[in-house]
């Protein structure tokens, strides 16, 4: 009998359920943009986090100096009005506004700026992104704790509304490094209230507690679930800010993201299952996006070990490819082949590029000492777990097979372990990726200097370094673009990587997004953004 | 019996305290830890970060520290439901109530582990008990009926069903039931657990697959126990067949499913990764598994025991209530 009981209380539960209809949570009366925004946010601290979905949330929170450009390209004042630099490039002013202010209404001034930069290079920090601000003279030292007085470095403030920047080098580009959160101000009173401001694990980032500075003001955090920021009444242009706010869904899984895009629960997605993209582009083209995107796809050559020490096998490898049937048979969204490393933006185009030449590949590999791939022993390549790379290692795997009668095996490895191989130059060939951090080629070139953290190849060339470092002491745009187009030259004559494409961001977006302008990093003005009003559109994402 | 079920409450204690050690050495030996990433940082800053964290310390002083953490200082669990955490929601204070203190997560700067399990543990004991109400719900009456009319068509449809149930994998069931339920029909949510209607779908798919299993247990354990003499006895005595199922037959018939149900209860309630993956629950399941990813040692180590204490407990309850069912078996 009790049980029987037991069961007409559960069954009586479950009808309840049953009963209760879904309300729909697009909300259309205010204007909310649902955005897909990949994994859940590590943080929101902006001197703590290094991701991309931080970035999304932390741009629409803060303001830096400079904002981006609602064109998607170059930057608009931000908190700076105007901002000068001296002729040899070395010191930077920036003017800013005197109606900047903080969502407690508090003013935002320069000693703000001053006191964040101090907080991020702080040693107990352990800031990731604190090398980011290594132009500024001094401020590595005080990093490393080789000084320890933050009014030694060159970071000033002569008056409340102007922020001077000495830096070591010229940096044609700072602007577009300044737009990075690493350099935004954040409010040192909140942070003091709930603990020490120069450590990690501090709860001033939680809703009710939060204060910042951009268009936008954070509401509620769900973990795993969704951030809401809501429209600063503070911002100094706050008329000028379309959306009534923002929700960052966290969805960790590309198919779910999608047919929540389908059901209308979002409006913009990050990403799109690749087996759907040719889909969406027959029948639904006005819903899927391909825009450029500021990355490479390549293979790192284990520079240190027979027989890839040998420059000649490097290149017979890089020139066996077929780099467009990769694109088109398995990536499916257009992607630009790869010949060099560098992608061709920001006043950059190689000047010597690799191709796809079988019969000078299978020259090289015989003068080499390996005709036909005979006497080369099995060479291994390594991978993240995932069925894309899978799926382009193994269609490299044919091609090498059968262009150079090159024995290739195959190993997948979890991701930090994957990762740590690679940092310990535990393989052959090695499938690796880079994403710009700020448009100007120095972002990838700087991967290949000799001993750097990000090298991982064991490529080490003086010449290589030497242009380098000569590329940084000019502020001449023209000798910069030669010298990073010489070190381009060295990358291709001696293939420490075979580059392969060029990434493309590929997502959906409803029509009623407005302004959602094509990025290279993938970075927006959400300012700008701007949702219409609801149509009939829903029913076309069946 | 609260001799027997004190002993089996010492004898966690080991249990638990080799769970603990394996689990912290397993994860440092594992190559990559908490801080290795793809952009890597320099060796000022990485050293920092272990500072930070004390991993620049001796790995014995690390354990030793971790322990005395992880063991339980005070015994007050009427302050378990009023932690602070992230949502301002009555949860699960472990510090407050016993003094576990899980440690700082090494992915999420500002969360400590036990605000981490305190803020994904309701929702997958909600999704987990609701499921388990979908799987008695369908499971035993099916596994009744199907005994009762064995051999006949509806036993063969009924245990058809449940062979599928058992054999379709949450991971197809559930993006078909998005598709159709949701896409189609526009009844739910794709995915989400924000709504009581997001509810249903993820109860439905996992509930069905246990509610298969039960349903074939039921039937095998009810076929046993109505061939016995004592039901030959009741049907002679002229009670009704209702009667004799529900009251007779059904208290043995299911013993092979509370046998089956604690280890179930512990596995549906401490979350599904699939299908928290599918509908975008905010569970632990999903942080237990991605934590393992990321080399979140507290968080890995926090999810760890608390599972194994869900599934020693369970196991104690079963081994209770068994002996409840069955007058043959006795504590000892």
């Amino acid at each position: 009998m009790r049980l029987s009981a037991l069961l007409f209380v559960l069954l009586a539960g479950l009808s309840h359920l049953g009963c209760s209809r879904s309300v729909s949570p697009n909300t259309t009366a205010a204007k909310i943009l649902n955005f897909g925004n990949g994994t859940e946010p590590e943080e929101l601290d902006p001197h703590i986090v290094t991701g991309v979905t931080e970035n999304n949330i932390i741009t629409s929170l803060f303001e830096g100096l400079v904002n981006y450009h609602p064109s998607g390209e170059g930057v608009s004042p931000g908190v700076a009005e105007t901002w000068e630099t001296s002729p040899d490039g070395l010191s930077w002013t920036f003017h800013l506004r005197t109606t900047a202010r903080w969502s407690n209404g508090e003013p935002l001034t320069a000693s703000d700026f001053l006191r964040s930069y101090q907080r991020i290079l702080t040693p107990t920090m352990a800031a990731k992104y604190a090398g980011n601000l290594f132009h500024v003279f001094g401020a590595e030292d005080f990093n490393t704790g080789k000084i320890t007085d933050f009014s030694a470095t060159g970071f000033s403030a002569p008056d409340p509304h102007t922020l001077v920047m000495r830096l070591n080098h010229p940096v044609p580009y700072l602007l577009d490094l300044v737009k990075h959160y690493s350099w935004f101000p954040v409010h040192l009173p909140t942070i003091e209230k709930f603990g020490p401001n120069d450590r990690k694990g501090n709860t001033w980032t939680r809703p009710g507690n939060l204060v910042s500075n951009g268009p936008f003001q954070l509401q509620s955090w769900l973990p795993n679930q969704k951030i809401t920021v809501t429209r600063s009444p503070t911002f100094w242009n706050a008329s000028a800010v379309k959306l009534d706010g923002i929700a960052f869904y966290a969805i960790d899984s590309v198919d779910a993201e999608e047919r929540m895009f389908r059901s209308g629960q979002l409006d913009v997605t990050s990403s799109i299952p690749t087996s759907k993209i040719s889909e969406y582009q027959e029948n639904s083209p006005s819903l899927i996006r391909i825009d450029p995107y500021y990355g490479t796809y390549f293979f790192r050559l284990n520079v240190t070990r027979p027989p890839l020490n040998d420059p000649r096998v490097r290149r017979a490898l890089a020139l066996a490819i077929n780099r467009d049937g990769i694109i088109n048979t398995i990536l499916r969204a257009g992607q630009t082949p790869a010949y060099n490393l560098t992608p061709a933006y920001a006043g950059f185009a190689p000047a010597t590029t690799l191709k796809t030449d079988v019969t000078e590949a299978r020259r090289l590999l015989a003068e080499a000492g390996f005709p036909e791939g005979k006497g080369l022993r099995r060479l291994e390549v390594l991978y993240n777990t995932s069925e894309a790379h899978k799926q382009i290692a193994e269609a490299i795997q044919q091609m090498w097979r059968t262009n150079l009668g090159v024995d290739i095996s195959l190993r997948n490895e979890e991701w930090k372990v994957y990762l740590d191989s690679q940092q310990n130059l535990n393989f052959d060939i090695c499938r690796s990726a880079w994403i710009g951090d700020y448009p100007n080629p120095e972002t990838f070139l700087d991967l290949l200097i000799s001993g750097g953290g990000n090298n991982n190849t064991g490529y080490a060339n003086p010449a290589y370094d030497r242009l380098l470092a000569d590329a940084l002491a000019t502020s001449d745009p023209t000798v910069r673009a030669t010298l990073h187009q010489q070190m381009e030259n060295l990358i291709v004559r001696d293939v420490p990587v075979i580059p392969l494409y060029f990434y493309k961001r590929v997502f959906l977006i409803s029509p009623r997004v407005k302004n959602w302008v094509p990025n290279i990093l993938d970075n927006r003005a959400w300012q700008h953004i701007d949702l219409a009003p609801p149509s009939g559109e829903l029913k076309g994402r069946d | 019996m609260f001799r027997f079920i004190f002993r089996r409450l010492l004898e966690t204690i080991p249990v638990l305290f080799v769970l603990a050690t394996v689990t912290f050495f397993m994860l440092r030996l594992v190559p990559g830890g908490p801080f290795t990433a793809e952009k890597a940082v320099s060796k000022e800053i990485m050293r920092n970060l272990e500072a930070h964290y004390g991993l620049d310390k001796p790995l014995l002083n690390q354990f030793g520290a971790y322990l005395l953490d992880i063991t339980p200082k005070r015994f007050a669990p009427w302050h378990l439901a009023d932690g602070p955490d992230f949502d301002d929601n009555a949860d699960f204070d472990l510090k407050a109530s016993f003094g576990i203190d899980l440690g700082p997560s090494f992915k999420y700067p500002n969360r400590t582990v036990n605000e981490i399990i305190a803020n994904k543990l309701p929702a997958s004991l909600e999704l987990g008990l609701l499921a388990l109400s979908v799987a008695l719900a369908l499971g035993i009456p099916l596994g009744v009926i199907a005994a009762m009319k064995r051999n006949t068509g509806i036993d063969y449809s009924a245990s058809s069903l449940a062979m599928v149930g058992i054999c379709v994998p949450t991971f197809v069931m559930g993006p078909l039931f998005v598709l159709f339920f949701s896409l189609k029909l526009g009844w739910f949510s794709a995915s989400g657990w924000y709504f009581a209607s997001d509810r249903v779908l993820p109860a439905a798919t996992l509930g069905l697959v246990y509610a298969a299993y039960i349903a074939r247990l039921t039937r095998g354990g009810m076929l046993e126990v109505l061939n016995q003499d004592f039901i030959r006895t009741a049907r002679a005595k002229g009670a009704s067949e209702t009667r004799i199922v529900l009251k007779h037959a059904l208290r043995g018939g299911l013993l092979p499913v509370v046998t089956f149900l604690g280890p179930a209860i512990a596995g549906i309630i401490s979350g599904s990764f699939v299908i928290e993956t599918i509908f975008q629950i905010p569970g632990l399941g999903r942080e237990f598994v991605t934590s393992a990813f990321n080399r979140d040692y507290t968080l890995v180590s926090g999810t760890v025991l608390l599972y194994a204490v869900l599934i020693i407990a369970l196991n104690l309850l079963v081994d209770v209530v068994q002996v409840w069912l069955n007058p043959r078996l006795k504590f000892d």
